[in-house]
């Protein structure tokens, strides 16, 4: 019956429910490509779920057609490894901003990752609290001016996809939320991999942070200020793709070089291999002015899931016990017989 | 290498011992000398004797607090006997102190002309300037009132263990089953299950089991032949009339394990058991953890507030989802249990109370949580609160839990304590095909339906699940629409699903049964109210009394949120009504507020439980007041 039933398209994973976001916010494009994603991957709805804290992100689950669980600040992950421990055959996905996965909900974020429970996590990184009005967040940047911090933050702020390597983790992407070709490309990978699965994605608040990935993402800069990771291609970018990435091998340190008419190859410029923890730390923390931004996926070496590891201690569980019955249980050790 | 034969003990000549009713016998020493080991034989020696017990291990918060210390002693107390045994008893008849430190500790407690056993092996000028004597207790008259045994246990324990391969600390460690042997003969205990257990835990070491026996057999022999001072002589306890059937010891956290396994098997549901290691709970994670072939997955989170949240997401995802912590845990707990109560997803919080607030004594009983589960949560939060008040009422507590909170879809908070979750008793082991299955139905029609359709009856909303085709659906912790259970910032919608959460919970009380009286008339001069393990002292105090001719009863509640719907007007029959309890004063605070009675409080937060002594002289002063 399966060739019969019509794939699903985009539309039928979104809800009745009317989208609160800002008019104009990053959040909008986000949705688009995971429902787009959605229909590509042909997800079973029933089976999906999608589970988020608190921030404008985490309304994310009301708006897709499947189930959807709108928990409190900071904890989706420990509700999503509930949830995947009751039933490992449910497809979950966590989402939540920056504050929401980075500051309350650190500690969550590390654990889920370095258990590696199979899910995929969605960070959208705006750099700011939205839905407290505008408040500094772990992600933003130093110096940053807020009702909270009015003469500038004077904090550091963490790199998140430095935050789930650091944790362990066996998948970690960068997306930009207008980057509506490539972005369903990292989500189907994300889908794809087998363990947790963490996805940064630049999101911009048009409210309180408007423009804060600029630099980045705006169209005359974005072709010199970000590089594409893809695994056994070379790290190139610029216009022309003239520039690469090149490893010092003084210094240990990625450097920017000029391609040349010789070719990447020639040039030494590092042919991107998404299993190297090294060099994918580096990619990952590439954020000054010198270094463009590593987007596309820039680790990914799968390893048993927590998943796997929870079944096959649950089956030494069963095979230790013998059978033995609540029962039989109740009765062992010395039992007497009062008459 | 010598091999040891099992010892076979004759039935003592009872004819030479002293009859008693009962007997408190309280084992003192330091942490490291396996003064609970040592008391968990003698509990199991003596339910195989007939007797029937109580126990009360009593140890530092520390792992291993400085040897010699008086703050590293470790102490176990058995009460035990021919009638029926309510508490672990008040002050003991019999005190085995390893250490100058744990006379130091336990002696003001010892009866007067009460036995006390002392090893002078370790009272040396070290150890007892350690434990703050500036001069031997032994020897200038400070155990005067009390028929001393003092013996070199530490030397004859050498002495007994010399032809076994052993060193000399591992010699030492034996002094313990020395001074159980002892005891062992004093009350005409079998030592054969202590013989066969220790065959058992050092089957990879020979020769340290052997030397065990030996020590054991050393100490038994010793109280057997040797001239003892002041006459003393061994004791005969009768066995006690107990109804018929198999029993076993049971401590309140096993019998807790297999009574939410129980409900679980009942509800025709999986467990997830999320929990975060805190003292005193940590021994149902434990247990739990070694049943996962009985449809239970045991999850270890990374804090207190993961646990309830993965509890949670498991009941979201169609499986019983249960918790457990202390206290200072639940205090994290509380804004999770709230998205489970708004989300109406059943979830059980077991909370293992210790003394607070915040860290305050880890290993001491309190019962200061009651506030903390009725009311310790923002907004209008109304759930189920349960309490035990026995080891082997866990087991009957744990079902009745999950019953309500399946069948009414919402959390349960199940009130037990440090004390009850370590102590054990004897448990006539129930017959599990005696109870009613109340299986889970999952909802699975379309028809007509959105996440918070209600039962008519129970105002329970519909469980489904995710898996289930066409039943999609979004909740969450904003406050949902009663007819769609879409988001809804409506005020008028708002007061109808905060009366409809309320009206739910309170509904429970005509679920429940009608609050008995456990002992005296249904009316009259005096009640007392209790909850929780101050059940024994509270009974035992109340049998005494009425005994003597007093008017007075005792009730007991197993159910403190919602009460039983009859209690007001039970209440309502006494003149006075005291509730004594381990806090500043809690249960009654709920008593008066909802059912506007002039109810006194009798209140003690020492750490330690109420002697039956402290509640029958509370009682009798009203009478006589």
């Amino acid at each position: 019956m399966n060739e019969l039933t019509p794939k699903r398209t985009a539309k039928d994973f979104a809800t009745d429910q009317e989208v609160r976001w800002c008019p104009g916010c990053g959040d909008y494009a986000i949705l688009r490509a995971v429902q787009k994603t959605l229909a590509d991957i042909d997800a079973e709805p029933e089976n999906t779920v999608f589970v988020s804290g608190i921030g404008c992100a985490a309304r994310f689950p009301y708006y897709v057609e499947t189930y959807g669980f709108h928990t409190i600040h900071g904890r989706a992950p420990a509700f999503a490894t509930g949830i995947k421990l009751a039933n490992p055959e449910l497809d979950v996905w966590v989402v939540g901003g920056d504050g929401d996965m980075l500051s309350i909900g650190g500690n969550h974020l590390m654990h889920v990752i370095r258990r590696n429970v199979d899910v995929q996590i969605l960070l959208f990184n705006n750099e700011i609290y939205g839905l407290t009005k505008g408040q500094a967040s772990p992600t933003s940047r130093a110096g940053t001016r807020s009702p909270s911090t009015p003469m500038g933050s004077v904090d550091s702020p963490v790199s998140a996809c430095g935050y789930a390597l650091g944790s362990g983790a066996r998948f970690v992407a960068r997306g930009v939320d207008t980057q509506q070709k490539y972005l369903p490309t990292i989500l189907k990978r994300a889908y794809e991999h087998r363990g947790a699965s963490f996805i940064e994605i630049l999101q911009n608040c048009i409210v309180y942070n408007d423009g804060v990935f600029d630099d980045i993402t705006a169209k005359p800069v974005a072709a010199d200020r970000q590089v594409l990771c893809e695994h056994g291609k070379p790290l190139v970018f610029g216009a022309n793709s003239d520039k690469g990435l090149r490893l010092d091998p003084d210094t240990l340190l990625i450097e920017v070089i000029e391609v040349g008419e010789d070719g990447p190859e020639a040039a030494g410029v590092l042919v991107h291999n998404e299993t190297n923890h090294v060099i994918a730390a580096m990619l990952a923390a590439m954020d000054d002015d010198h270094l463009p931004v590593a987007v596309g996926v820039i680790y990914c070496n799968p390893g048993d899931s927590y998943g796997d590891g929870v079944a096959a201690m649950k089956a030494a569980a069963h095979k230790k016990s013998d059978g033995i019955s609540l029962d039989e249980l109740m009765h062992q050790g010395h039992t007497w017989t009062v008459d | 290498m010598t091999k040891i034969d099992h010892v076979l003990d004759a039935s003592p000549d009872v004819s030479t011992r002293e009859e008693l009713e009962s007997a408190v016998v309280r084992f003192a020493g330091d942490s490291g000398d396996g003064m609970q080991l040592t008391g968990g034989q003698f509990t199991q020696a003596t339910a195989l004797a007939g007797n029937d017990l109580a126990t009360f291990p009593d140890f530092p918060a520390e792992i291993r607090a400085p040897v010699g210390t008086t703050f590293g002693v470790s102490s176990f107390q058995i009460n035990f006997g021919a009638n029926r045994i309510m508490t672990s008893g008040d002050d003991f008849d019999v005190l085995i102190a390893m250490n100058p430190a744990a006379l130091k500790v336990e002696m003001s407690r010892l009866k007067k002309g009460g036995l006390l056993i002392v090893d002078t092996g370790t009272f040396n000028d070290r150890n007892l300037a350690k434990a703050g004597f500036e001069v031997n207790p032994l020897e200038d008259g400070t155990v005067d009132g009390f028929n001393v045994v003092a013996l070199d246990v530490s030397g004859m324990t050498q002495e007994a263990v010399k032809e076994f391969d052993v060193s000399k600390k591992e010699a030492l460690r034996c002094k313990n089953m020395w001074a159980l042997g002892f005891v062992y003969w004093l009350f005409g205990r079998a030592r054969k299950t202590t013989q066969d257990w220790l065959q058992v835990k050092f089957a990879s070491k020979p020769d340290i089991a052997s030397a065990n026996i030996a020590a054991l057999n050393a100490g038994h022999a010793m109280a057997e032949t040797a001239e003892m001072p002041n006459g003393i002589h061994g004791f005969h306890i009768a066995a006690a009339e107990i109804s018929p059937g198999l029993y076993r010891t049971v401590t309140g956290a096993e019998a807790l394990a297999w009574g939410l396994a129980k409900g679980a098997e009942l509800a025709d549901l999986d467990m997830l058991f999320a929990s975060y290691p805190i003292t005193p709970a940590s021994p149902l994670l434990h247990l739990l953890a070694k049943m996962q072939h009985l449809g239970i997955t045991t999850f270890q989170a990374e804090d207190e507030i993961a646990a309830v949240c993965a509890a949670i997401g498991g009941s979201y995802a169609g499986s019983l989802g249960v918790t457990s912590s202390s206290g200072p845990g639940i205090a994290l707990k509380g804004e999770a249990i709230g998205l489970g109560l708004v989300t109406e997803l059943p979830l059980i919080i077991v909370n293992s109370q210790r003394g607070g607030p915040s860290t305050g004594l880890p290993t001491k009983t309190e019962q200061s949580d009651l506030y903390q589960a009725v009311y310790g949560r923002n907004g209008d939060s109304p759930l189920v609160v349960l309490s035990t008040r026995s080891a082997s009422d866990c087991f009957e507590v744990g079902i009745e839990a999950v019953r309500l909170a399946t069948k009414y879809m919402t959390p349960v908070m199940l009130l037990t304590d440090g004390y009850i979750a370590n102590a054990a008793e004897p448990w006539k082991i129930p017959d599990l095909k005696g109870y009613e299955p109340f299986p889970v139905k999952f909802h699975k029609d379309p028809e007509g339906f959105h996440p918070f359709l209600r039962d008519d009856k129970t105002l329970a909303r519909v469980w489904a699940k995710p898996g289930t085709p066409d039943l999609l659906h979004r909740i969450g912790g904003i406050e949902r629409s009663y007819d769609t259970g879409h988001i809804s910032y409506d005020a008028d919608n708002h007061q109808k699903m905060t009366d409809v959460r309320r009206d739910k919970i309170n509904g429970i009380a005509n679920d429940i049964p009608a609050q008995t009286v456990e002992l005296g008339p249904t009316s009259g001069r005096i009640c007392v109210v209790g909850w929780g393990s101050t059940y024994g002292p509270i009974n035992r105090a109340v049998d005494d009394l009425l005994k003597m001719g007093k008017d007075v009863a005792h009730i007991h509640l197993r159910h403190i949120w919602p009460m039983p719907a009859n209690l007001g007007e039970l209440l309502a029959g006494y003149e006075y009504v005291l509730v004594p309890e381990m806090n500043d004063g809690q249960l009654i605070t709920v008593l008066r507020a909802e059912y506007l009675i002039d109810a006194h409080g009798l209140n003690k937060v020492s750490g330690q439980p109420f002697k039956i002594a402290e509640i029958e002289d509370a009682i009798l002063a009203v009478l006589e007041g």
